[in-house]
């Protein structure tokens, strides 16, 4: 039976982990991930959990590991964060291109320099598009239950993709909240052993994975890849309906919160939807028609859906946790306004930068985005199409 | 050596998932020949059989025959000359290509 327990939600991540029962992690510590791997070790030394736990020199190895694991069939699973995501970057297309369904938690945290512990999602910002899926969770559930359903999306024959879990590195991996854990019996039955597929390495029956790719190939490859991301969302929709009606909590790509009649739409991921959703009700209180929407889904992006929450929204306000230097806006702004370039009717979209290297997005912060909406609703201009929130000049 | 059941030139769809390559050795299909611009030539007399060439050989494209001499398999010599360099007696010169 599932038990409501207080977890750290960095843990919540490792107890998923070992109730999908994974046969191999190759993990190399880094704040603020740690606690997530550091608990799978102590599972694994101490009997609870019966897996190769790989100690390697760094994440580019730990991610290598990963991959020649999963090529024979194991179920693997990782975790980094910041910089160890950027030095395993390399080794993520390698995962992804050779179809391996890899699970990875990142604790996302600020790239260097200066050097920052601290979250924010630059480090997965740069590495999005390594052709993984990708989610963003927000709080100890939705990391427990992510991380299960993503070995089962992930090791799908329709699939076979790895599967990157994100969440906040301290404001969300350090926090001690409220799990519903299932047990093991439960977990058994959304989530049975992976399948190991007919083309695995296997000494009786070689294969060759990433032979040299002429020209006359790669094209093909890429495509390929390309389809199989796009098309993993209608496998993530059924496993989010199984895991729905097993357990009671329904997953959908976006959240959204007090849309019914919002003109203002406030779009980010991560664990700052929670202090957003406090903003929305003031706000609402005010009689602002301001609502929430929360990205879970990144990759493969989610336009059809997007589209669809905002037909009634006249301002599409967009958080970054991250910045594209010199670029047009954050990665999330440019993305979600190249989504909704074709549409004939489509909301002004305008962009902010917020919570760079660890610093608090204030309730404030998210009245400051509706008040600047609303001079764009009124049709006032607005001097850059996105603005840094909390810069001092 | 059997066939090759691989499409050289799939569509994206038809192509193996990640273009893993379902069986081994494929690479006998594949002849590298087609890359070379200078062809190696072997002058049998001056030839001394001491097999530096099969040796040096990157590709593995000069055979080991069992009468004793070191026949070049032009399938998979990419000429690249290291044979005509190392040979101690001047047998193997490297001849242009020539469309014919």
């Amino acid at each position: 039976m599932a038990k409501r327990i207080a977890i750290e939600c960095a843990h919540a991540a490792s107890l998923a982990a070992k109730l999908a029962n994974v046969d191999v992690i190759a993990a190399y510590p880094i704040t603020p991930q740690t606690h997530i791997v550091e608990k799978l070790s102590e599972y694994v030394a101490n009997g609870e959990l019966d897996a190769e736990y790989i100690n390697v020199e760094s994440e580019h190895s730990a991610m290598s590991a990963c991959i020649g694991a999963s090529a024979v069939g194991a179920r693997c699973f990782t975790a980094t964060a910041g910089q160890g995501l950027a030095l395993m970057h390399e080794m993520l297309f390698i995962a992804a291109g050779n179809r391996l369904p890899i699970v990875m938690t990142v604790a996302n945290r600020c790239l260097s320099p200066n050097l920052s512990i601290w979250g924010d999602q630059s480090d997965i910002m740069a590495s999005r598009d390594c052709g993984w899926i990708m989610f963003f969770a927000e709080n100890a559930q939705e990391i427990f239950d992510l991380v299960l359903q993503a070995f089962k999306i992930a090791e799908d024959e329709r699939v076979l993709l790895p599967v990157a879990i994100n969440f906040d590195g301290f404001y969300v991996t350090h926090v001690i909240e409220s799990l519903e854990a299932l047990d093991q019996e439960e977990v058994n039955k959304f989530l049975p052993p992976r399948k190991i597929p007919p083309h695995a390495l296997h000494p009786d029956h070689p294969t060759t994975w990433g032979p040299i790719g002429l020209p006359d190939i790669q094209t093909e490859l890429k495509k390929q890849h390309d389809e199989a991301l796009r098309n993993s969302k209608n496998v993530i929709k059924e496993v989010w309906k199984e895991f729905g009606d097993l357990f009671g909590r329904y997953y959908e790509a976006l959240e959204l919160y007090r849309m019914e009649d919002a003109e203002i739409a406030i779009l980010l991921m991560g664990g700052s939807c929670g202090t957003a959703r406090v903003a929305v009700d003031k706000l609402r209180e005010k009689n602002e028609k301001v609502g929430l929407i929360k990205l879970r889904l990144f990759r493969p992006f989610p336009s059809e859906e997007l589209f669809e929450a905002t037909k009634n929204v006249k301002v599409l306000a967009v958080i970054d946790k991250s910045i594209s230097i010199g670029g047009v806006g954050g990665p999330l702004f440019t993305e979600v306004r190249a989504a909704f370039y074709d549409l004939e009717v489509r909301p002004k979209i305008i962009g902010f930068i917020a919570g760079l290297g660890g610093r608090d997005v204030k309730v404030e912060d998210f009245v400051n985005v509706a008040e600047k909406s609303k001079k764009v609703l009124a049709g006032e201009k607005i001097e850059k199409d996105f603005m840094f929130l909390q810069v001092r000049e | 050596m059997s066939e090759l059941k691989l499409n050289p030139k799939p569509s994206w769809k038809e192509l193996p998932i990640a273009s893993i390559i379902p069986e081994p050795a494929t690479s006998r299909f594949y002849k590298t020949g087609d890359w070379r611009s200078f062809r190696p030539i072997k002058d049998k007399s001056k030839c001394i059989h001491c097999g530096l060439c099969w040796v040096f050989c990157p590709d593995g494209a000069v055979k080991f025959a069992e009468d004793g001499s070191f026949p070049i398999d032009l399938d998979y010599c990419k000429g690249c000359g290291v044979c005509a360099e190392e040979c101690p007696s001047g047998a193997i010169k490297m001849v242009e290509e020539v469309e014919e």
